[in-house]
């Protein structure tokens, strides 16, 4: 052994009582700069199945950074917001997991999240078992809500959700079909998932609205998702007469059906299927059997709202989404934009930015016009949800690319129609 | 009527599944290899038709002559580049190498080609059909059918009647002793993998024209490809084509029972299959 190990049994000594010693010495230096820092923890499901609805966070993002930059102002004191962006990778799992580490690690002050239950719900229910603060959106109330056990009049402590509900898809789609008149058999297509689930609940779902409103569907059961034939399921719709589709579905099962439809001589004169058809990219992809399907909008540059945080207007802020990215615009654009709009909102209002529960405070005590219409907890339909407008959109073909008109406005007369519903056949 | 009709339509998404399972029936009968990315590599093909279709605007059918090499290619350079080094005593090595093929796949197709789910567009093809009496076939499922029974009747053919195919065959009764004869196992395992890759090829083409693809969709494909290559015995292409319509019918039947049956019955036959004939209906004759 000529060689000396760095590692001395002195050195080793003083090394390990300096640095035992060190926090006794350096506690009292912590310095803070002028401006203090909030951190906003935000789950979003950038990878994926789910990545589409994600695809414009980075755009958001940046936007909502630059409006941060000059540092927003608390009781008269300037604070710097910090977002900490994670991916869900599409996984419930995983986003528990981020979720865990951003309140955990990143030690973040508000948690925000985003799309599908899948990504909501593990978050916010971290965020509850953690006490965090919590504010979510783009995924129906009533999957939040029960999915997540929560008990009506009680709710939640932390976390708070706004987006639409399945009575108000319910609305908006009755009302489109109200304005023609095809007859009143209704073919229903419910996958086995979550969201199928819900909508088709013969309690609380479509069935016994459509029922209600004088059409009579036809169920033939839930299937599952990734199915290769449904045959027998457009035998049965024949068999029955139908002349409107309706149901949840994902994009592949959608692409699946409608092509069968075709090829077995099944020509609905409405199709109108929640999920599958949000995307430009999906109907797209259909060609020319993509134009006029119909669907849920939950917001599009046509919608009369402006961002409170940077003044745009729903038109400017999907303008120019669409000219730094080349991509046409999608509805959680304007939902992600909101998000942040609440949070500047709540860290603007909060009365002790350092407390949790003044944090949860000023959440239940939003009320705040946004990019998606007003947020205001004390007008949800039930404990820690509030809803914003949905109405009813069909594609439509513009020139070359596909358009996704507002057909329908029951019940939200200040939206305004874009287009006239037409009928496939 | 309607049993008929759920027969017939069964016997068609046969055809598809018995597309999905050829390649993997054919590479694990020669070189006992279980490939977990084949069904990515199923939606990789959608993919490089996708691409082929776009640039050169031809017809899905018609990029098949540009896929099809393509692919063949690739499963070459991934057998003597990658799987050949982890074949040998155990069976664990290549499928977890095979796993990791699935992550990186997904990943690299969603970092390429986004989230978007994508089509391919075949026109008129995709909504033709022929009235048989009450029955309405579809042009595509019928189409793919062919195409399954075809390529099955090529691959059939190359395994029994030509050099490439003895050389399959002797490598998979018995490796060192076709080495000794002077065959190349390591090409021969590029050689069989290119095959397969190549009629995974046509599988996932016939998939993008049927419906929807994403990056995620592959795993899901898988399963109804091993079932088949199961249900119809290993390492028996006939079978497996049998499998496939067997899988199929079995499908379409539980749906007509109810919808939510549809998968489950296909699940339920292939676990009866295997219980009572633990090979399958019709494995391979030794010898």
């Amino acid at each position: 052994m000529n060689k000396r190990s760095p590692w001395t049994r002195r050195g080793f000594l003083a090394g390990a009582s300096t640095t035992l010693a060190a926090p006794a010495i350096l506690t009292s230096t912590r310095a803070y700069a002028q401006t203090r820092t909030l951190r906003v923890g935000h789950v979003s499901p950038q990878t994926g199945p789910l990545a589409a609805f994600a695809e414009a966070d980075e755009y958001i993002l940046q936007g909502v950074v630059d409006a941060f930059a000059g540092g927003i102002e608390n009781n008269g004191t300037a604070w710097n917001i910090e977002v900490i962006s994670k991916d869900s990778q599409s996984n419930p799992n995983r986003a528990a997991e981020v979720a865990a580490d951003l309140i955990l690690d990143d030690e973040v002050d508000i948690i925000v999240a985003a799309s599908t239950p899948d990504t909501v719900n593990p978050v916010a229910d971290q965020a509850e078992i953690n006490e965090v603060p919590c504010i979510s959106t783009d995924c129906p109330w009533q999957p939040y809500f029960f999915g997540r056990n929560g008990v009506p009049g009680e709710g939640f402590q932390n976390t708070y959700h706004f987006f639409f509900g399945i009575e108000d898809w319910i609305g908006a789609t009755l009302g489109m079909w109200s304005q023609v008149d095809v007859g009143t058999q209704v073919a229903g297509m419910f996958p086995n998932d979550a969201d199928g689930n819900a909508f088709g609940d013969a309690q609380n779902g479509l069935p016994p609205a459509m029922t209600a409103a004088g059409y009579n569907i036809t169920d033939p059961g839930r299937y599952q998702p990734l199915t290769d034939d449904f045959s027998n399921q457009i035998a049965a719709f024949k068999e029955a007469g139908c002349t409107i589709v309706t149901g949840n579905m994902i994009p592949p099962d959608f692409a699946t059906f409608w092509g069968q439809c075709a090829q077995q001589g099944f020509n609905p004169q409405i199709v109108t299927i929640g999920k599958a058809l949000l995307f430009p990219s999906v109907i797209e992809s259909l060609g020319d059997r993509g134009d006029g399907l119909t669907t849920e909008v939950w917001w599009s540059p046509d919608h009369p709202y402006s961002s409170s945080l940077t003044g745009v207007s729903a038109r400017e802020l999907t303008n120019g989404y669409t000219s730094s990215t080349g991509r046409p615009w999608t509805q959680p654009i304007g939902f992600k934009h909101a998000l942040f709009e609440v949070v500047a909102d709540v860290v603007r209002r909060a009365e002790d930015l350092e407390d949790p529960a003044a944090i949860v405070s000023a959440i239940a005590s939003t009320n705040l016009d946004t990019m998606v219409g007003n947020v205001n907890w004390d007008n949800g339909p039930i404990n820690n949800v509030t809803k914003t407008p949905l109405v009813a959109g069909q594609w439509q073909k513009d020139g070359d690319a596909f358009d996704l008109k507002i057909v329908g406005n029951a019940g939200q007369p200040e939206i305004a129609l874009t287009g006239e519903l037409k009928l496939l056949s | 009527m309607e049993w008929v009709n759920a027969i017939v339509q069964g016997t068609l998404l046969g055809g598809l599944y018995a597309l999905f399972a050829a390649g993997l029936s054919l590479i694990f009968g020669v070189m006992r290899l279980v490939n977990i990315a084949h069904g990515d590599f199923i939606v990789l093909g959608a993919y490089l038709g996708l691409s082929v279709t776009t640039i050169l605007g031809i017809h899905p059918l018609v990029a098949l002559v540009f896929v099809v090499p393509c692919m063949a290619m690739i499963g070459y350079i991934l057998q003597r580049g990658i799987l050949n080094q982890t074949l040998g005593g155990d069976l664990l090595s290549p499928l977890l190498v095979t796993f990791g093929l699935s992550v990186i796949l997904q990943n690299a197709l969603l970092e390429i080609y986004s989230a978007d789910p994508q089509k391919m567009n075949a026109g008129a093809l995709e909504t033709a059909s022929v009235s048989l009496g009450d029955l309405s076939l579809g042009v595509l499922p019928l189409l793919t059918f062919g195409i399954a029974v075809a390529v099955i009747a090529a691959l059939q053919w190359t395994f029994y009647r030509t050099a490439l195919g003895r050389a399959f065959r002797a490598t998979s009764d018995n490796q060192e002793i076709a080495q000794l004869m002077g065959l190349n196992r390591r090409h021969i395992f590029g050689m069989a993998m290119a095959l397969a890759l190549a009629v995974t090829a046509i599988a996932g083409i016939m998939l993008g024209i049927r419906t929807s693809f994403d990056p995620s969709v592959g795993g899901g494909r898988l399963i109804f490809g091993f079932e088949a290559v199961i249900i119809g015995g290993l390492g028996n292409l006939w079978g497996t084509l049998a499998g496939g319509v067997i899988l199929g019918v079995a499908q379409t039947i539980g749906a007509k029972i109810d919808p939510g049956w549809q998968l489950l019955a296909g699940h339920i036959v292939f676990l009866a299959i295997l219980a009572v004939r633990p090979n399958g209906l019709f494995p391979r004759v030794s010898g």
